[in-house]
């Protein structure tokens, strides 16, 4: 069981809700998943128009709990309203906090995203925050009251893994409280594998699933990843040595020491 | 008089929230409104009075990451 804020859920595996082919895959991929927790997001309406109804009810059918995010926001007034907004939209105090500082990189805007976290949990809200895998800025999170900190592993939607897998282990060694959770940049259920090996909680991922020639095998595909990744933690990894060890044993080596 | 509603400037006869989304003819029940930035509860939405030039954002559920 992984623990966010004051709730329990089974899963360590978060999925998002975009990019896929068709409704229909989505839904199958997300149940192949077995994610408890969905992301989702707010976004205008047009007028006369029920598209967010239309997905709405797919994702009721789902029966999980969903993770609104604050996607595209630039500002922390833009991410804190698109916040109250989606708590009144999904009934919900969770959120997924994002503050971008870039529109091309997606980086996250570090020093916004304290700030709103910090106006967002004095107002009753679950801050789920997507942020860089730097400690005082995740430290900071903390401080302003966050329970779950959201270090990326790479760029959004980059696929190209865990790139400062030392940074993401000091993280998690001088955080051994904070739920923590690699979100964005995973490619392949391997990463997601080396995630839950350095004892992070859970990840949190959509393109690598949604964008796979076969999403609803490719969500099987992290479903065992991680549930092995969090098997090989929990069991106790050995450490990496310079040199050679033999696993067969020495003893009883046949022409061991033969007389030339 | 001239609201802009998701970044379109439009002439409404509504002079509430709740008014104006039946005037655009928004039917979905999932919907969020915020006027100037501040989030306006549905129970609030006949309560609340709209002025010229308010900056009316309406709000659907969508796919996210």
């Amino acid at each position: 069981m992984v623990k966010f804020y004051e709730t329990e859920f089974s899963s360590r595996l978060l999925i998002g809700s975009a990019l896929y082919p068709s409704p229909a895959i989505m839904q199958r991929a997300i149940r192949a998943s077995g994610a408890d927790i969905v992301t989702v997001s707010v976004r205008r309406e047009s007028a006369g128009g029920m598209a967010g109804e239309a997905f709405w009810s797919l994702i009721r059918e789902l029966d999980v709990t969903v993770l609104p995010n604050t996607a595209g926001c630039m500002s922390v007034r833009e991410a804190v309203t698109t916040a109250r907004l989606a708590r009144e939209l999904f009934d919900t105090p969770r959120i997924k906090l994002e503050v971008i500082a870039d529109s091309e990189t997606l980086q996250p805007d570090v020093v916004g995203l304290v700030e709103a976290a910090a106006i967002l949990i004095k107002d009753g809200f679950e801050v789920f925050p997507y942020c860089t895998e730097d400690l005082s800025v995740a430290q900071r999170l903390v401080d302003a009251g966050c329970r779950v900190v959201m270090p990326w592993a790479s760029a959004i939607g980059s696929a190209r893994g865990i790139v400062n897998r030392e940074g993401l282990k000091l993280l998690r060694a001088r955080l051994p409280e904070i739920t923590l959770v690699v979100d964005a940049g995973l490619g392949a259920p391997s990463h997601a594998a080396e995630a839950l090996e350095l004892g992070y909680d859970a990840v949190l991922l959509n393109t690598a699933v949604a964008k796979a020639a076969d999403p609803v095998v490719m969500a099987e595909a992290f479903r065992l990843a991680v549930d092995a990744g969090r098997a090989g933690f929990e069991a106790g990894l050995m450490g990496p040595r310079d040199f050679a060890s033999p696993s067969t044993p020495v003893i009883g080596t046949p022409f061991w020491h033969a007389v030339s | 008089m001239v609201v802009i509603v998701n970044g379109e400037r439009l002439e409404v006869t509504a002079t509430h929230v709740d008014q104006l989304l039946g005037e655009l003819d928004y039917q979905g029940t999932h919907l969020a409104v915020a006027v100037n930035c501040g989030v306006i509860p549905r129970a609030r939405w006949n309560l609340t009075a709209l002025q010229d030039g308010d900056a009316v954002e309406i709000l659907t559920p969508r796919q996210g990451g």
